[in-house]
C-alpha cells in the first residue's frame, strides 16, 4: 500500500536549486535508504517531505491516511538542544504535541504512550535524566522515542547514526530494524553509511551527479553503487 | 531596622510597589530560559532601549499614561525585530544593535531638546535604572500593571507545552503542526510586555538582568524543564522582595539593588551546582 509518492521533485533555497529530478514513491512497511555525498541534498529532501519548506517544482502526495503531521521526525543534531534543561520524559512526551489538537496539557493516554515508547527504546531506568548528560547513543535513542510518539506509520530518521561508536551504531540498526520488522514501521532514513544501507534497507535513493530509485538489489547492479564498492575494494557481496 | 520596615509597609504605596514588583519579577523570570535557549537574549536588549525611546516621547508628549504609549511601540517594535531576526539576507543582529542603539540616543536628543524638567540627568538616569519609579506608581498603574503580569503568567502556563515544544525542536515541532511562528510572535509580545512592565521596577538599562539572571541560575542547578522554570520563578520572586526590602531599609536604588541580589543568587547556585557536581 503506497503512503508517499514524490513526483519530479525540485528542491533549494532562495531559488537556487540543489537537487532536482527527484522522484520515488514509498511503500507501507519499506525500508528506505536515502545516500549521497555531503551537501547533495538530502537534509533538504527530508525538511520537503516533512512541510518545512515548499519544493520549487514537483509535487509530494501522502496517501492511505497517512497525513503530513503524522511523521516521526529524527532531525540531525541542532546546536539548540545540546544545553537544553529537560529530562528524557520531558523530550519523549514533546513528540505527542501533534495529539494535543485544541487541549493545553497532555493526558494521560500521551503519557501512557510515551511511557510505552521509552519502554521500546530502553530507556526506562533513564527516564527522570537530565537529557544534556546523556551520551552521544542515548540522546539518539530519547530522540526516536519522541519520534515514535508522533507516529505509528513512518520514521524519518536523518542520520541517525552519525558520531556513534560501531557498538552503539549496531544497536540502533538493530532497533530501527525491530520497529520495521515487528511494528511494521515504514522507515525513511539518511544515511552516509552505504554498506549498512545495502543491508538493512528493502529500496535505495541515491541523489547526487546521479539519481537512482530501486531496490536493493537493483542498487548493487547500479553505476554509483558499483563505482563506490570499486573504491571500497568490491565488498558488497 | 523593622522598625523602619514597619512604618514604610503602613503606607499604602509602598504595599502596592511590593505586590507589583513581585508580580513583576515573576513573569519576567519566566521566558528567560526560552530567550537564552533560543538565543533571543538580544531581542530583549533591542527592546528595551526602544522602550527608552518611546518613554522619552512619551514624557515630551505629556502623556498623562506612559504605559499606554511605550507599551504598544514596544510590541511592535517586538514583532519588527523578530521579523528581521528571521531574515537570513540582513545581518540580524546588526540590525537589531542599530534600532537600539538609535532609540537610546534619539531618546536622550529628544529629552534634552524638549524636557521642561530642571533636572535632566536625573530624569534620565532614574527612567535607565529605575530608581523611585516603583514607588510613585498610581493606583491605575498598579491595577494595570497587576492585570498585564497576571496575564503573562497565564498565557505562559496554558501554552506551557507548546513553548517546551517550540523551545527545544522548532523544526521537530513544525512537523507536528504546532504553528511555531504564531508561538515565536507570541513569544515576542509577550516580552514587549515583560519590558515595558520591568521597565518600572528596575529602568530599561537592567531589564536582560531580571529576565535573565534567574533562568541562569535555575539551569545551574537543576535538569528538567519543569523544575528550571518553577525554581527561576521562586528564586526571581525572593530575589525582587529581598531587594526591594534591603532598598526601603538603607535607601538604596531598588533596580540596582534587585539585580545585585539576582547576581549574588546567581553566584550561590554556580557553587551548588559545583558541590553538587563534586560529589
Ligand atoms: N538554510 C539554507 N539556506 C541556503 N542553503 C542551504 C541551507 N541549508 C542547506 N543549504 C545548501 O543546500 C545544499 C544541500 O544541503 P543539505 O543539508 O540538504 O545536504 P546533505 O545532503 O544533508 O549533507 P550532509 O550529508 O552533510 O548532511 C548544500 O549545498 C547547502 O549548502
Ligand atoms: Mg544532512
Amino acid at each position: 500500500m503506497e503512503q508517499l509518492t514524490c513526483s519530479n521533485l525540485t528542491l533549494g533555497y532562495e531559488g537556487r536549486p540543489v537537487l532536482s529530478g527527484v522522484s520515488f514513491s514509498v511503500n507501507e512497511g519499506d525500508y528506505l535508504c536515502i545516500v549521497g555525498e555531503n551537501g547533495s541534498g538530502k537534509s533538504t529532501l527530508m525538511k520537503t517531505i516533512l512541510g518545512l519548506q515548499k519544493p520549487m517544482g514537483g509535487t509530494i502526495a501522502f496517501r492511505n491516511g497517512v497525513r503530513a503531521n503524522e511523521i516521526g521526525y529524527l532531525p540531525q543534531q541542532t546546536a539548540v538542544q545540546k544545553d537544553f534543561p529537560a529530562t528524557v520524559r520531558e523530550i519523549v512526551l514533546s513528540g505527542c504535541q501533534g495529539r494535543l489538537g485544541k487541549r493545553p496539557f497532555y493526558g494521560r493516554k500521551e503519557k501512557e504512550l510515551a511511557a510505552l515508547n521509552m519502554e521500546k527504546m530502553g530507556l526506562t531506568a533513564l527516564e527522570g535524566r537530565s537529557y544534556r548528560n546523556l551520551s552521544g547513543g542515548q540522546q539518539q535513542r530519547v530522540l526516536l522515542a519522541r519520534a515514535l510518539c508522533a507516529t505509528q506509520k513512518i520514521l524519518l530518521l536523518d542520520e541517525p547514526v552519525s558520531g556513534l561508536d560501531p557498538k552503539v551504531t549496531l544497536e540502533m540498526y538493530g532497533l530501527i530494524e525491530r520497529l520495521n520488522r515487528e511494528d511494521g514501521v515504514t522507515i525513511i532514513m539518511i544515511s552516509h553509511d552505504i554498506a549498512a544501507a545495502v543491508q538493512y534497507a528493502s529500496h535505495i535513493l541515491h541523489v547526487g551527479h546521479e539519481t537512482f530509485f530501486g531496490t536493493c538489489a537493483e542498487y548493487r547492479k547500479s553505476p554509483p553503487a558499483l563505482r563506490f564498492f570499486a573504491s571500497e575494494g568490491g565488498e558488497a557481496q | 531596622m523593622i522598625g523602619t520596615l514597619a512604618t514604610y509597609l503602613a503606607f499604602p504605596f509602598v504595599r502596592y510597589a511590593l505586590v507589583v514588583g513581585v508580580l513583576i519579577a515573576l513573569c519576567s523570570s519566566l521566558l528567560g530560559v526560552t530567550l537564552v535557549l533560543k538565543r533571543f537574549s538580544f531581542i530583549g536588549d533591542g527592546l528595551s532601549h526602544v522602550a527608552f525611546g518611546a518613554l522619552a516621547i512619551a514624557g515630551i508628549l505629556n502623556l498623562t499614561d506612559d504605559m499606554l504609549f511605550v507599551l504598544p511601540v514596544t510590541v511592535l517594535a517586538a514583532v519588527l525585530l523578530l521579523r528581521t531576526g528571521q531574515n537570513t539576507k540582513i545581518k540580524g543582529d546588526a540590525a537589531i544593535a542599530m534600532i537600539s542603539v538609535s532609540a537610546l540616543a534619539i531618546g536622550y536628543l529628544l529629552m534634552n531638546l524638549f524636557s521642561t524638567s530642571t533636572n535632566l540627568s536625573g530624569d534620565v538616569c532614574s527612567t535607565l535604572f529605575g530608581s523611585t519609579s516603583i514607588l510613585t506608581l498610581t493606583k491605575g498603574e498598579v491595577w494595570l500593571c497587576a492585570v498585564l503580569s497576571l496575564s503573562v503568567v497565564a498565557l505562559f502556563v496554558l501554552f506551557y507545552n507548546r513553548l517546551f515544544a517550540v523551545t527545544f525542536d522548532e523544526d521537530f515541532a513544525r512537523a507536528s503542526g504546532t504553528r511555531v511562528e504564531a508561538y515565536n510572535l507570541l513569544i515576542a509580545v509577550v516580552i514587549a510586555v515583560i519590558i515595558v512592565l520591568a521597565m518600572n521596577l528596575v529602568g530599561s538599562l537592567l531589564i536582560s538582568a531580571l529576565i535573565i539572571f534567574p533562568a541562569m541560575s535555575a539551569m545551574r542547578v537543576f535538569s528538567s524543564f519543569k523544575a528550571v522554570t518553577v525554581f527561576s520563578g521562586v528564586l526571581s520572586v525572593v530575589s525582587a522582595l529581598l531587594g526591594m526590602l534591603i532598598s526601603i531599609i538603607y535607601g538604596t536604588p531598588v533596580g540596582a539593588t534587585i539585580v545585585a541580589v539576582d547576581l549574588a543568587a546567581f553566584l550561590l547556585c554556580c557553587i551548588a551546582a559545583r558541590a553538587k557536581g563534586g560529589k
